[in-house]
């Protein structure tokens, strides 16, 4: 067995990420993964013969642009179908609205003068309060005490993208940033398909309502991503999510990085409290000078270290760390084609039919139960490339909102209610559909759990919420990447800047890593 | 027996103090009527006389009330694990029937509160403290197979103290006299039993006894009888307080603030600190608190010292300023008293560090003498604690005085 010098303990898009780099500066990584391919949340499985899912992340918006060319992942295969995916948020009568361009920069659609005109202007605002936030993501988070070791270069950029905003932008910045969105857009705008369109993406993946406190700066966040070089794009990875996944394990190995898969990690080898490696759930030993965790930190430091090793007001912090997911994903296998009343099976398709509708489908999770109407966005792979199901026919790819995490009904009840009910919402928008079902598999948040590890089944690892962002993710005092334990770090989608198929948690923590760790 | 009677819990604020299971007796020897409250308690500061109560301490027998000393019962598999995490001392290596002082730190290793604890059985122990920590416990039993249950209402204790005491006891039926300090014993006591432990806050020879509040009477009449050859008395909270000084004993939020109560953030101590490092093991494995004082220790971070103080003069310096030289302040006295067993005016103090190796201190006194104030600058120096500690405190079997 060679030795190495850091364990990278799961081979997600965050994991793959940090290994390459610290891998790339010099030191020997290995990577240990406990599913059979390494990726995390970005692979696809075929969960139908003959059809496979893109990924249970399925529209890629935050490629960090590190992470893309330092491990220049278009060499390793890395391509898009599209890097401008547009939005159409669907009606029930076929008057659909379609946005086009980064974060809708046009609408095609039956929509009045004064919601166009107030649109525009949103979003320019929306984009620079953004572009003022996008810094942020490629930084370890700052804390305020002293000797904390900030990256006083970078936040200084901050400051300034603050000043150039204007007096008296910075003033709407400085309302806005812990608003709703839902006062947002209805301050603006009174069409409801694109209130609905606009509230639903503030809100995916996270366990708020449009109407919770704090809910734009999610919208932001999402605005603030960046695609194959452009800003608040949608982009499909040619071949899937997977892909990414792909090209990020063929770029880790040209670099040398070593990644096993099939090796589910147990516990963290402590010694003269210093982690030291780790023991595999098979029971063999890996040593290595340094490990990181780029699995979920909850379940690192509760399940691989356990209480035992960790004082207790951290314990109890990390346990009481929020991690609801709300988000379940359907895959549907369709013998043709759907109708989405003439929608563009192209497009991201959103049913969201108002911002309202957002709130009532989030109602029902903060009570453990399911949604009558759930909201959801789709894509369908196999209308941009094959691969993906047989000729002719269709997957279709959703995530939906809002599913209890811990259902009152059970898991099974809850996993069939949602279900129909998310059905009988695609019936209303692509009459027939039903019919066109050979196979449907939902995954409900803790179905997610089980099957990728994210506690509650929660997008981020960890809820992305302003409580838990930057200095207090995942939770004050580990907000660096370092943790009590002396050699392990966090590099996972649960630590700054949060989930989404992008590798800037992973590349951030190595960056840390490599400033703070002689090698 | 007196304890609250009222059936309806909602009407608990009319009784805002309650009594101890020893209020019946304690109320008839409390002369002057001097009482105070203590942890939800009322308790008696003297019974008449704090200076003959302090020369029962030190003479002959003196029976103090400890009903109000907060109360947790740690049982389950993990008990000694779980205090092992939860506390700085090894709780494991500490043997069945055997009984340590002890503190625990929050994460940032500082003192949450001292107490002492008991080894009742291999995975029975009871933790006594000053103030309340149920939720802290709890969040610490997270991961541990324990159970914790708070039992400060049922459990009836007296503290006797003195050189006399063993005699005492010997008198009352109770062989003490191969029990050694930190010790304890259980005896059958008027058809239940009396737990009693060579432990105490005076550094004298003594012992604390622990029964269930329906025996308390009995045991209270039991030991007056058997005592009385030798002046037994009752003492207050007074007069403790100067043995205790003596001892050179601190008290939770009165010679530091536990870091969970204080609200200002330099008035967290670490156990470096309060002079208690000697506690800290740092061999066992972890607990909480244990990397925060790995890295006090070797940076040699710690700001604070406790010290005893020895001051010229004979008043008494009780929440005095500090000075160096005069006049950099260099921090509080935190007790003091003029100590009769030592004859020496003393003083427990938190001396900012370094300066409690400096030399050259000086508290400042405001003595108030018939309405007018007179300011001294008395000179003080650090000394070694205990003030008073007669070997009679360890020697076994103890002497029969
Ligand atoms: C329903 C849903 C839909 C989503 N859709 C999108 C989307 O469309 N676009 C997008 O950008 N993001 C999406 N996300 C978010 C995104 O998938 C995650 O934020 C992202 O995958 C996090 O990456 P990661 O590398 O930190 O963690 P993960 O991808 O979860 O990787 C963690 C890895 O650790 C491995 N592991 C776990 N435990 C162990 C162990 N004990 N030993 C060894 N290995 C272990 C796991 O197998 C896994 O490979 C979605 C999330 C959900 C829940």
């Amino acid at each position: 067995m060679p030795s190495f010098d850091v364990i990278v303990i799961g081979g997600g898009t965050n994991g793959l990420a940090a290994a390459h780099r610290l891998q790339s500066s010099g030191r020997k990584v290995l990577v240990l993964e406990s599913a059979a391919a390494a990726g995390g949340a970005a692979l696809g499985h075929e969960f139908a013969p003959g059809f496979r899912s893109p990924g249970l992340a399925h529209v890629a918006n935050q490629i960090d642009n590190r992470v893309m060319s330092g491990m220049d992942l278009a060499r390793h295969g890395l391509g898009f179908v599209t890097s401008s995916v547009s939005s159409t948020a669907l009606s029930a009568t076929g008057d659909h609205l379609v946005l086009e361009g980064a974060a809708g920069a046009s609408i095609k659609g039956n929509l009045s003068d004064a919601d166009r005109k107030n649109w525009l202007a949103l979003r320019k605002q929306l984009l620079s309060f953004a572009e003022v936030l996008a810094p942020f993501k490629q930084i370890t988070a700052p804390r305020i005490a002293k000797g904390a070791g900030n990256e006083f270069g970078k936040l200084a950029k901050f400051g300034l993208n603050l000043r150039m905003l204007g007096k008296a932008d910075f003033r709407e910045f400085l309302r806005m940033i812990l608003i709703n969105v839902y006062d947002v857009v209805n301050d603006e705008l009174t069409d409801k398909r694109l209130k609905g369109l606009l509230t639903f993406d503030a809100t995916l993946g996270s366990w708020l309502g449009p109407r919770s406190p704090n809910s734009l700066i999610l919208l932001l966040n999402r605005l603030s991503g960046e695609v194959a070089g452009q800003r608040a794009t949608l982009a499909l990875p040619k071949g899937g999510m997977a892909a990414v996944a792909e090209a990020m394990v063929k770029s880790a190995a040209a670099s040398g990085v070593v990644v096993r898969t099939g090796a589910a990690v147990d516990s963290l080898l402590i010694e003269d409290d210093k982690a030291v490696g780790v023991t595999l759930a098979n029971g063999e030993e890996v040593r290595a000078k340094l490990v990181v965790s780029a699995m979920n930190p909850k379940t690192t430091f509760l399940k691989l270290i356990g209480p035992r090793h960790l004082d207790a007001g951290f314990v109890k912090c990390i346990g009481d760390q929020k991690s609801r997911g709300a988000a379940a994903k359907l895959h549907l296998a369709l013998k043709a084609a759907p109708d989405f009343r003439g929608a563009d099976l192209k497009s991201r398709l959103v049913i969201a039919p108002s911002d309202d509708q957002v709130e009532l489908a989030y109602n029902a999770v903060k009570y453990g139960e399911v949604p009558k109407r759930p909201v959801m966005e789709i894509v369908i792979p196999s209308a941009h490339e094959t691969g993906f199901a047989p000729t002719g026919q269709h997957v279709l790819s959703a995530v939906v909102q809002f599913a209890p995490h811990k259902p009152k009904a059970g898991p099974d009840a809850a996993r069939a209610e949602m279900l129909e009910n998310t059905l009988a919402m695609l019936e209303e928008h692509a009459p027939g559909i039903r019919s066109l079902i050979t196979h449907a598999e939902l995954l409900m948040p803790y179905d997610i759990e089980a099957r990728y590890g994210m506690v509650g089944g929660n997008w981020h690892h960890g809820e992305l919420s302003v409580e838990q962002m930057l200095f207090l993710r995942p939770i004050a005092g580990i907000a660096q990447y370092a943790t009590p334990i002396e050699g392990l770090w966090l590099a996972g989608a649960g630590c700054h800047p949060g989930g989404g198929i992008s590798g800037a948690a992973g590349w951030n923590a190595a960056e840390r890593i490599l400033r703070e760790v002689r090698a | 027996m007196n304890v609250m009677k009222t059936t309806d819990p909602r009407l608990h604020y009319l009784t805002p103090l309650k009594q101890t299971p020893f209020h019946p007796r304690t109320a008839a020897e409390n002369r002057l009527n001097d009482w105070g409250p203590w942890a939800g308690y009322t308790t008696a500061l003297s019974f008449g006389d704090t200076a003959m109560e302090h020369s029962a301490i030190r003479n002959t027998a003196s029976v103090y009330d400890l009903c109000p000393m907060v109360k947790y019962r740690v049982t389950g598999p993990d008990a000694a694990a779980y205090l092992d995490r939860l506390t700085v001392r090894n709780a494991s290596k500490l043997s069945v029937g055997g009984v340590h002082y002890t503190i625990w730190c929050d994460d940032a290793g500082k003192v949450i509160d001292d107490g002492t604890l008991f080894r009742l059985g291999p995975t029975d122990y009871r933790i006594c403290c000053q103030e309340r920590h149920l939720p802290w416990l709890l969040d610490s039993a997270i991961g541990y197979e324990v159970a914790i249950v708070e039992e400060t209402e049922d459990v009836a204790a007296l503290s006797l103290q003195g050189p006399c005491t063993y005699s005492v006891l010997k008198a009352a039926g109770f062989d003490v006299a191969d029990l050694k300090p930190f010790r304890m014993r259980t005896f059958p006591f008027d058809g239940g039993e009396v737990m009693i432990s060579r432990t105490g806050f005076t550094g004298d020879l003594g012992y604390e006894l622990w029964t269930t509040p329906a025996h308390a009477i009995a045991l209270w009449d039991h030991l007056f009888a058997a005592g009385a050859p030798w002046g037994i008395r009752p003492i207050g909270t007074h007069a403790l307080d100067i043995a205790r000084i003596e001892a050179g004993f601190i008290i939770t939020n009165l010679d530091f603030i536990p870091v969970d109560q204080a609200v200002r953030e330099d008035r967290a101590r670490s156990p470096f600190e309060l002079g208690l490092e000697w506690m800290v093991d740092f061999d066992k494995g972890h607990f909480t608190g244990r990397r925060a004082l790995l890295k006090e220790k070797v940076n040699k971070s710690s700001k604070w010292a406790l010290v005893g103080l020895d001051i010229d003069g004979n008043v008494s310096v009780e929440g005095s300023i500090i000075y160096q030289n005069g006049k950099t302040e260099v921090g509080t006295v935190t007790a003091a008293c003029w100590s009769p067993s030592a004859k020496r005016n003393i003083a427990l103090a938190q001396v900012r560090r370094p300066y409690h190796e400096s030399g050259n201190l000086f508290v400042e006194v405001y003595a108030l003498r018939e309405l007018q104030y007179a300011k001294l600058m008395l000179p003080a120096r650090v000394c070694e604690r205990p003030f008073f500690a007669p070997p009679r405190r360890r020697t076994t079997p103890p002497a029969p005085f």
